[in-house]
């Protein structure tokens, strides 16, 4: 995917949030749709089952409109994070320009986070993909959960991001750090942008 | 007098914008090579831009990198002031002194130039000092050269001779950008979106934005409260539509803290707007790299000319890759033929195509191999019983090159005028149209050869020869020994010989009396026709003296010719002390020249005449006195034809 088209002159980033199953990547995007306004969104495309579980993945587009002379769009999809729809998970990373790592602060859950996070660098390297050369942010969700549920933010980073990326603690259902990480995601790709590295 | 250079005023603190971005690359690179780049520098912009910042970084930054370097700072008031001084206590020269020692010269504010000629004068004769010296001026004003009111045409097209850059009104981006920066100086946190809104005002420049903020700032110290967005608004008396700037990424900027999706915006549309701008920083470095080492930079002109143009990296690759070419070009070109290096179209990357016609031109041995010395005219040749077979076989070279006698080969002692035969076919047959002649000695032949292996270059060299359709050496014994040369002349026989171009050589003995040389060349120097050129006979004596004596229109006396060309000498060359001893004791006792003269000097006491010979300096000896009427200088000793032109041209 190219990242700037300066022939159509568009900007568009692909965003992808991986994770493990019920780690909250889809209350991620529901968070952000519900505070974008009507005329900046798409339709958010969400193929569920029936017990609300991502079966596909969610696709949100959001036009940030024009910026610098480029329409400028961000596009935000959730992978299911269940182990057996690992070929999705591929074919939704393909060409992703960003990816929030959605992890499951819940103590129990950490197995799970870690399997997840191998099978993300497993899957980009799968696309050629150097998991150090792409943009990653990790959100610690849940955090809202009883603290004696859950590991701390330290913990988590001591646990799973060991490349020192940049890690948030979130609240999804309630909208504590999404924005944030959303943001914080974007900084790095628009980074690797100014860096040149379009392709 | 001179301002000290503020340490806060430093590159590191400029905020670089798509404004100043150019102004500050200059600036760097003025500073990171003070003299050589942009000379002077001139940046131009409103009140309250930077200029005055910039012209202290440059300062501070040259004072970093090259601390011995002599740095003088100051307002165009401030040297008003001191020359005024200076030319009030009697100091006016040790004043200019002063400043002619400057090496780096950063004067601001020069618009107050403006109807004050005397200051012009003085500035014009520092500035034209400065540059001669290599040292580096920059210069600050309000606007440009050419409207500064009244200012000397010769400082305007001075002043605009290096580079004139403006600097324009923060974007909304580098306002922000300075916002945060400044507030941080402070050690002042804001809600998001206060910074936004301020900058989101339309002020005209940084100091009103600096106003604006240091209220802020006050405001909140003094409550103890941190105010949002529309508190700032009210305190700075925006109105809800001012504090909206003409973008829609400001309208959202000014978004309320509260709208999350709003603020995100705000933060996107910051960082996207300084990545999709990197490309111009990109372009503008490469064109100020690849000018300052001389190169043509009108394809990276073009492209910041464009909006928004496809694949700048690549472009900017594939100038460099030209760039990297003509580079390779040049070197190898220089390594072959020094004078052909240097041409501008080694620095023009558009022009790569000619650089690689030129380049291949000269290793296919463009560059022509050394010509005979114009000094030789075959019509002032003596010619006489003694050599006119010689001249004989000559002519008919001339007349019908490598069809005849190839090779010929002009033997005869030192001083019989081989040189000057051999010389004057070169120029004969370098009349014919496309003729390529290699006319030189064989000394230079070899040296030229030693050069070419010592260079790894000898395919050009051969290349070189192998285009001449004329070879001709001078004293071919000189080949003795040098077996490489020799194999190399083989060689080159062979294709003159096949495709009928001629070879003529000169020696001092026929080809089978000549030592140290290869069978091979013997037989084939022995091939075509060895001609010999005698000891002088009367006939051509007598010539040879008319001419060195005669006046156009006025023959000298016949009995003087008669007893100078009975006069036994073996060479012509020998002729000339005589001549030169006759004229110097006719011009010395003021009488004519006659054969009486001629035989006391000769036969009688010397007298004056032997201690007038003029002096033995290359060989080449010119009457001092001018009494020898012929322009023709008389030689009897010449290393190589190159002597002799450095001769004739002193």
């Amino acid at each position: 995917m190219s990242l700037v088209n300066f022939t159509t002159r568009e900007i568009t980033c692909k965003i992808v949030y991986y994770g493990p199953g019920r780690s909250g990547k889809t209350t991620n995007l529901h968070y952000v749709y519900g505070r974008v306004p009507d005329a900046r969104r798409g339709r958010m495309v969400s193929l569920a089952t029936q017990t609300d579980r991502t079966l596909f993945f969610d696709f949100l587009p959001i036009d940030l409109g024009q910026i610098s002379g480029f329409a400028t769009r961000f596009q935000l999809y959730t992978v299911p994070g269940q182990v057996y729809y690992n070929a999705t998970r591929r074919l939704v990373l393909q060409g992703a320009d960003g990816v929030v790592f959605v992890a499951d602060s819940q103590a129990r859950q950490l197995d799970e986070n870690l399997e997840s996070l191998q099978n993300l660098q497993s899957n980009l390297l799968e696309h050629g993909v150097d998991v150090r050369a792409m943009p990653l942010a990790l959100q610690y969700n849940k955090q809202d959960l009883p603290r004696e549920l859950i590991l701390s933010q330290a913990d988590l980073d001591d646990a799973l991001n060991f490349r020192g990326v940049p890690s948030f603690a979130a609240d999804a259902l309630h909208g504590v750090g999404v924005f944030e990480t959303l943001k914080g995601i974007s900084e790095l790709v628009l980074k690797r942008l100014a860096a040149g590295s379009t392709a | 007098m001179t301002t000290a250079l503020n340490p806060k005023y430093s590159f590191d603190t400029f905020v670089v914008g798509s404004a100043n971005r150019l102004a500050v690359t200059a600036g760097r690179t003025v500073a990171e090579n003070p003299g050589a780049a942009y000379n002077p520098l001139f940046v131009y912009s409103g009140s309250g831009l930077g200029k005055t910042h910039l012209l202290m970084a440059i300062g501070q930054a040259v004072k970093k990198l090259a601390p011995g370097l002599n740095i003088e700072y100051l307002t165009l008031d401030e040297y008003v002031e001191a020359f005024h001084a200076a030319i009030a206590a009697g100091q006016g020269d040790a004043f200019r002194r002063r400043f002619q020692g400057v090496d780096v010269l950063l004067v601001d504010d020069v618009q107050f130039l403006a109807k004050r000629k005397e200051m012009q004068s003085e500035l014009l004769r520092l500035t034209e000092a400065l540059q001669v010296a290599g040292h580096q001026i920059v210069l600050t004003s309000d606007r440009p050269p050419g409207e500064i009111a009244d200012l000397d045409e010769r400082l305007i097209s001075r002043f605009s001779g290096g580079l004139v850059v403006d600097i324009g009104p923060p974007d909304y981006e580098t306002r922000v950008a300075i916002l945060r920066r400044k507030a941080e100086e402070r050690a002042a946190r804001f809600a998001p979106g206060v910074l936004e809104t301020v900058a989101g005002a339309a002020f005209d420049n940084v100091r009103e934005l600096m106003g604006a903020l240091n209220r802020l700032v006050a405001y909140q110290a003094v409550n103890e409260t941190q105010i949002n967005a529309e508190t700032a608004r009210q305190l700075l008396g925006l109105k809800a539509e001012a504090a909206v700037a003409v973008g829609a990424a400001v309208s959202r900027a000014a978004a309320p803290a509260a709208d999350e999706f709003g603020q995100f915006l705000a933060d996107v549309t910051v960082g996207l707007g300084k990545a999709v701008e990197a490309w111009r920083a990109r372009v503008a470095e490469a064109i100020l790299r690849w000018e300052g080492e001389g190169y043509r930079t009108r394809r990276l002109e073009a492209l910041l000319q464009q909006e928004a143009p496809t694949a700048v990296d690549d472009a900017i690759g594939a100038y460099e890759k030209d760039v990297e070419r003509l580079k390779r070009l040049e070197g190898e070109v220089a390594q072959l033929d020094p004078q052909a290096s240097g041409q501008s179209l080694f620095r023009d990357p558009e022009r790569l195509a000619d650089a690689e016609a030129a380049a291949a031109q000269v290793r296919a041995g463009g560059a022509p191999p050394p010509g005979p010395s114009a000094a030789f005219p075959l019509a002032s040749y003596a010619v006489g019983p003694s050599n006119d077979v010689a001249v004989s076989a000559v002519r008919d070279v001339i007349a019908r090159p490598g069809k005849k006698y190839n090779p010929l080969v002009l033997v005869g002692k030192s001083g019989l005028g081989k040189t000057h035969l051999l010389n004057a076919i070169g120029l004969e047959l370098a009349r014919a149209r496309g003729a390529v002649v290699a006319c030189l000695s064989t000394q230079a032949f070899i040296d030229e050869l030693i050069a070419a292996i010592d260079g790894d270059h000898v395919d050009w060299w051969r290349a070189r020869y192998r285009r001449a359709t004329a070879l001709l050496l001078d004293d071919i014994h000189l080949l003795a020994g040098k077996d490489r040369t020799q194999q190399e002349l083989f060689n080159l026989f062979n294709l003159f010989l096949d495709k009928e171009r001629q070879l003529v050589f000169t020696a001092p003995a026929a080809p089978g009396a000549l030592e140290g040389l290869e069978e091979r060349i013997v037989t084939r120097l022995g091939g075509g026709l060895v001609a010999e050129l005698s000891e002088p006979d009367r006939e051509l004596k007598r010539h040879f003296v008319e001419r060195a004596l005669g006046e156009p229109g006025v023959p000298p006396d016949a009995a003087l010719l008669d007893y100078l060309a009975d006069r036994p000498v073996d060479s012509v060359r020998s002729l000339v002390p005589v001549l030169q001893r006759v004229v110097s004791a006719a011009a010395a006792q003021d009488v004519p020249l006659t054969a009486g003269l001629a035989r006391d000097v000769l036969e009688g006491q010397p007298r004056e005449a032997r201690r007038s010979g003029g002096p033995r300096t290359s060989g080449i000896v010119v009457s001092s006195l001018g009494g020898v009427k012929s322009r023709e200088k008389m030689v009897w000793d010449w290393p190589d034809v190159a002597d002799r032109l450095i001769e004739e041209y002193r």
